[in-house]
């Protein structure tokens, strides 16, 4: 016979007691187990809803991004770089500047790390007479927007002009109903209508964009530019317009830099704050989350230590009752030869078995009350580390619980015991 | 000498007075011996057999068991030359409830973790007719057949002294001769016997009477 046998032997004998120390290990390890599973579904929980969050948005973001394009798109340019003699006063009041500067400015603007402009395009332009139709013009030619050499390239905002072809505004389209593929002439040359722009309500309506080098041609500007057109980005800062000027100063000394189309920004702006708004909800729901798992963490400090000593307490108990029941048993034992170490053995292997099967209850039960009790979450709350932890702190739990009435039992006189018997 | 006390003294220590459990005695058991001590209760008869089985330190004298004082070994060594040089019988049976007829001849074994164990376990069970009680527990057994397992316990592990506290005193007297045969049987073979009793039937299986009175030997006679 081993040692292991009567310790089955006696459990069998005594199982209501088994069952009650069980009981109280199950306890411990469920309490434990359910607060650990219900902090990892709150956070499995608040991790979703803060993903989901961030994705509606970022997809709010990326809807902005495009209004805010197509809104600067509609616009135009918001952004303009003049000469530094440009008499800004008559550049109002004419709706076009009139001093030039040389085309590599736009060169070195492209060649230079500017951040904060992008989109940018030298034009040529001109106040002019359409002497075959007797109307006052803008001419812009325009050669394309220029590549800036640290960005990714951007869908243009307007599109290269090819040679021999001329965009036209409202406003010189429609009244002779010109269509892309028309014919035209502009003081002596021949052009063909490559689009016609829908009506803006601004210079832009009575403004022909050609090819640069044939617009430098016409108005006798070669390598000339009026302005630089560009588009802000879209950047929080406290004073963006400054900010530009600054950043253009380093790269264009005596460059003057206006800003166009303040409605369309206070729009923008208004967006960027909805942005803002909806990243603080963002902020919030995440701060809310958080607090909802510092809550349960904070019960779960609370709960679980009292489960544990609890559940110390009630197996002290038991081993103690458990001890007293058998000191007959254990005196005679004893008597016949069984050492104090055997004693041990069989309270403590008791001890063990009844954590280690009060661990494997107690996590199960744990697992289903805490799965039970928490928002369903796709991914599994099952952690095999928590498992183990619980079938290895439960035995140690129990067994230090009956450490001490083992060590009583074993140290029991066997002929006190007989001597009473 | 398989069993030897020598000028043994025994006393507990009370509250409001000392109690001269054994006083001086001497008493010598060789093989072969069966030897009975009676006297009326609370002469010391149970507190000398204590001594003598090592589970009692004495105050004075000297015990020596099979040559070996079992008090000069440590606690665990000292239970271990219990369980393979002592049997011990005594009249509550003292078997482990939850354990059945086989587990409880086997108790031990557990220290000794003999392999042979079991066939002599098997052996006494039938020699003392248990065998078809081997699967019940103490619960489940007359007094004589539990008596019959204390004793099939106590020669397992062929000790070389039989200490027996009235074995008799629970028994009828047909179970009561046939453990005191047991007893004379074993004695025979060449172990040593002490029996603690205060019943004349018993007294009679015994080749020698030792009478104790206060804690002391009143008569000594074969």
């Amino acid at each position: 016979m081993k040692i292991s046998r009567l310790i089955v032997q006696e459990i069998a004998h005594r199982f209501l007691n088994f069952v009650l120390a069980v009981t109280g290990v199950s306890i411990a390890v469920a309490c434990l187990v359910a607060s650990v599973t219900m902090i990892d579904a709150g956070e499995i929980q608040s991790e979703q809803l803060v993903a989901q969050r961030q994705q509606e948005v970022k997809d709010a973001g990326k809807k902005l991004n495009d209004e805010m394009r197509k809104i600067t798109k509609g616009l135009g340019f918001n952004i303009v770089v003049l000469a530094e003699d440009e008499d800004i006063a008559a550049f109002h009041a004419q709706g076009a500047p009139t001093r030039t500067m040389p085309q590599d400015y736009v060169t070195r603007l492209a060649n230079s790390e500017i951040v904060v402009i992008n989109h940018l395009l030298p034009i040529v332009t001109r106040k002019v007479e359409w002497t075959e139709k007797k109307k006052t013009i803008v001419l812009t030619g325009t050669r394309g927007e220029v590549p800036q050499a640290h960005r990714d390239p951007k869908k243009p905002l307007l599109d290269l002009v090819p040679k021999g072809k001329v965009v036209l505004g409202y406003q010189l389209h429609h009244p002779d109903k010109l269509k892309p593929g028309s014919k035209l002439t502009i003081n002596g040359r021949a052009l063909e209508v490559a689009k016609c722009h829908a009506e803006r309500g601004t210079v832009d309506d009575v403004t022909a964009w050609v090819n640069l080098e044939e617009a430098q041609d016409m108005l006798g500007m070669q390598n000339l530019v009026n302005a630089i057109l560009a588009l802000e980005c879209n950047c929080a800062t406290i004073d963006r317009v400054a900010e530009i000027r600054g950043e253009i100063a380093k790269v264009l000394p005596g460059t003057q830099v206006l800003e166009r189309g303040r409605k369309a920004l206070a729009r923008a702006e208004a967006r960027n704050k909805a942005k803002k708004t909806a990243d603080a909800a963002l902020e919030s729901a995440e701060e809310s989350g958080r607090q909802i798992i510092e809550s349960r963490k904070a019960q779960a400090n609370v709960l679980v230590p009292l489960a544990v000593i609890g559940s110390f307490a009630w197996i002290v108990l038991l081993a103690v009752g458990n001890a007293r029941q058998r000191r007959g048993e254990i005196g005679i034992l004893r008597a016949i030869g069984l050492g104090s170490r055997h004693v041990l053995v069989l309270f403590l292997g008791k001890a063990l078995l009844v954590g280690l099967v009060g661990g494997g209850i107690g996590y199960v039960a744990g697992y289903m009350i805490g799965t039970g009790y928490s928002e369903p979450v796709q991914e599994s709350l099952f952690d095999l580390n928590w498992l183990l932890i619980a079938l290895l702190m439960a035995p140690a739990l129990s067994a230090a619980a009956s450490w001490l009435p083992a060590l009583v039992a074993a140290g029991q006189d066997p002929a006190v015991v007989l001597q009473e018997q | 000498m398989l069993i030897s006390l020598q000028n043994i003294k025994k006393t507990y220590t009370g509250d409001a007075e000392n109690v001269i459990a054994v006083d001086d005695v001497s008493l010598s058991v060789d093989a072969g011996e069966f030897v009975a001590v009676v006297g009326p209760s609370g002469c010391g008869k149970t507190t000398l057999l204590l001594v003598a089985g090592g589970l009692l330190g004495p105050d004075g004298g000297e015990v020596t068991i099979d040559d070996i004082d079992p008090y000069s070994l440590s606690t665990e060594q000292r239970a271990r030359f219990r369980a393979e040089r002592i049997g011990f019988v005594f009249q509550q049976f003292h078997l482990v409830p939850y354990l059945n007829v086989l587990d409880n001849v086997m108790a031990p074994a557990l220290v000794t973790g003999d392999p042979a164990a079991r066939e002599r376990a098997d052996s006494l069970i039938e020699r003392f007719g248990l065998g078809k009680r081997v699967g019940h527990r103490p619960g489940q057994l007359s007094t004589g057949e539990r008596q019959r397992v204390a004793l099939a316990r106590a020669l397992l592990n062929e000790p070389r002294v039989i200490l027996a506290d009235e074995p008799t005193g629970n028994l009828d007297g047909e179970n009561s001769q046939e453990v005191l045969q047991t007893l004379q049987s074993f004695a025979q073979q060449g172990g040593a016997v002490l029996l603690v009793t205060h019943d004349p039937d018993a007294v009679a299986f015994a080749g020698r009477q030792v009478a104790l009175s206060s804690g002391r030997i009143a008569e000594n006679q074969e």
